[in-house]
């Protein structure tokens, strides 16, 4: 009497096992993104995804193409390295307006402007707060570096608004207020 | 040609492998940048910080981080000094228990201190970009990876929101979003730095205490800079490879 008597039920037993795999291969393949593995155990195209979200702050080499005058007068007093967006707040909506580049801010969705494109701030930016503004970084501390230039702002202007005798493009009084 | 069944049965599931392969193709690469041309890090300079929260508030700009979440958040150190007594010094060691306070992560910035003792510094902190990082190796599902320009990256649309990841970084610089349900965290601007542009945090920065770094490129001011400074990073014992470089950074960081 043979062990294998009955070996054709091995071999239906292979052929639905083959069968499987190839249905996993199959689902596997609609299932796993084409681009999962092109660079590790990751989907590739979500780099390009990430790369492709709406930029906000436009970088001071954009406003300077435009305001190179006070980005002269920015440079030659002690604000020189601080970058316009630091105080000026997040203008990359501006720029797009000015260059006529909205369109390459998605319109709709997660991360699209919030401002419409008849907001007239979009021509002319919401100037900063002065008051808010420069205490922010200038309000003393004794936590704060001690070369860092610091006043208590109740005690150092009297209520009297910074820029009237400081510019912050060029903050020295030597410099004059700014009008 | 003829083809028995067993070949067949061999061939199929290796063409269908094969296949797959060439659906894929070669996807196009962003132009004007080449991801193997960098390896992207921080530098941060501690004494130049000053807590003033526009790398926080630019960032939540930048990045539609939701309130009450941080990508990078600013925390302000007080360590005590070491007041003798007859019986010995006080404990705790000032050093090993610092002051730390970051309220809404520094985003307006610190109250006035008057406590004029001991030392303060401001210490800004935000993913690590780890080059053997921790989070990416436990995601079950591979929605998190170091890309190949060396930055650390979420796959939001892979990810299934199971917070191993959180757990996982020695730096708690991940969070699960509130709405989206999914990891997220510092990207490093990657939507900028791939543009040419330096992240929204080093753009806000006032005093150039954060500035975005290129190990890979050779002019890169980083290198002098590292070779001239005593430079740490976080945590170095975890042997993470973080890339986030701190100058001067106190003993007592944790």
């Amino acid at each position: 009497m043979s062990v294998f008597k009955d070996v054709g039920h091995l071999f239906r037993f292979a052929g639905l096992f083959v069968l499987a795999f190839l249905v996993f291969l199959v689902v596997r393949h609609y299932y796993v993104p084409k681009s999962f593995g092109q660079y590790g155990h990751y989907r590739g195209a979500a780099i390009g995804e990430i790369a492709q979200r709406p930029v906000k702050f436009a970088g001071h080499e954009a406003c300077e193409a435009c305001h190179s005058d006070v980005s002269d007068k920015k440079k030659a007093g002690k604000h020189a390295h601080v970058n316009c967006e630091a105080c000026h707040g997040a203008l990359a909506s501006h720029v797009n307006h000015m260059m006529g580049t909205d369109t390459q801010v998605p319109k709709a969705g997660p991360g699209a402007p919030t401002q419409l494109a008849d907001d007239p701030s979009l021509e002319k930016p919401v100037l900063p707060d002065t008051a808010v503004l420069c205490a922010r970084c200038h309000t003393a501390s004794a936590a704060k570096p001690k070369g860092f230039p610091q006043v208590d702002p109740a005690s150092h202007s009297n209520g009297i608004s910074c820029e009237t005798c400081h510019n912050p493009h060029s903050p020295s009084m030597d410099a004059g207020g700014a009008k | 040609m003829k083809i028995t069944r067993r070949q067949l049965m061999i061939l199929l599931p290796a063409a269908a492998v094969a296949w797959e392969s060439v659906l894929a193709g070669t996807p196009e690469d962003a132009p004007n940048y080449k991801k193997t041309d960098h390896w992207w890090g921080m530098l941060i300079d501690i004494p130049k910080c000053i807590g003033c929260g526009n790398c926080v508030r630019a960032c939540q700009t930048e990045n539609d981080v939701p309130d009450g979440f941080f990508r990078t958040w600013v925390e302000r150190y007080h360590v005590s000094d070491w007041p003798m007594t007859e019986s010995g010094p006080i404990t705790p060691n000032p050093l090993i228990a610092p002051e730390v306070i970051s309220p809404d992560g520094g985003k307006e910035g610190f109250p006035a201190a008057t406590d004029e003792s001991g030392k303060y510094f401001f210490v800004p902190k935000l993913c690590n970009h780890c080059a053997d990082s921790p989070c990416t190796q436990v995601c079950p599902v591979g929605a998190t990876f170091i890309s190949p320009d060396g930055v650390v990256l979420v796959d939001q649309k892979y990810c299934l929101g199971c917070a191993y990841c959180v757990q996982a970084c020695p730096y708690g610089c991940r969070y699960i979003h509130p709405t989206k349900e999914v990891a997220d965290k510092c990207t490093l601007c990657y939507h900028r730095i791939t543009k040419g542009m330096t992240t929204a945090c080093c753009e806000a920065c006032p005093t150039g205490a954060r500035q975005l770094v290129d190990l890979k490129n050779p002019n890169d001011p980083i290198h002098a800079f590292l070779k001239t400074h005593s430079v740490q990073v976080l945590k170095p014992q975890m042997a993470t490879g973080a890339k986030l470089f701190y100058n001067d950074l106190d003993g007592s960081v944790r």
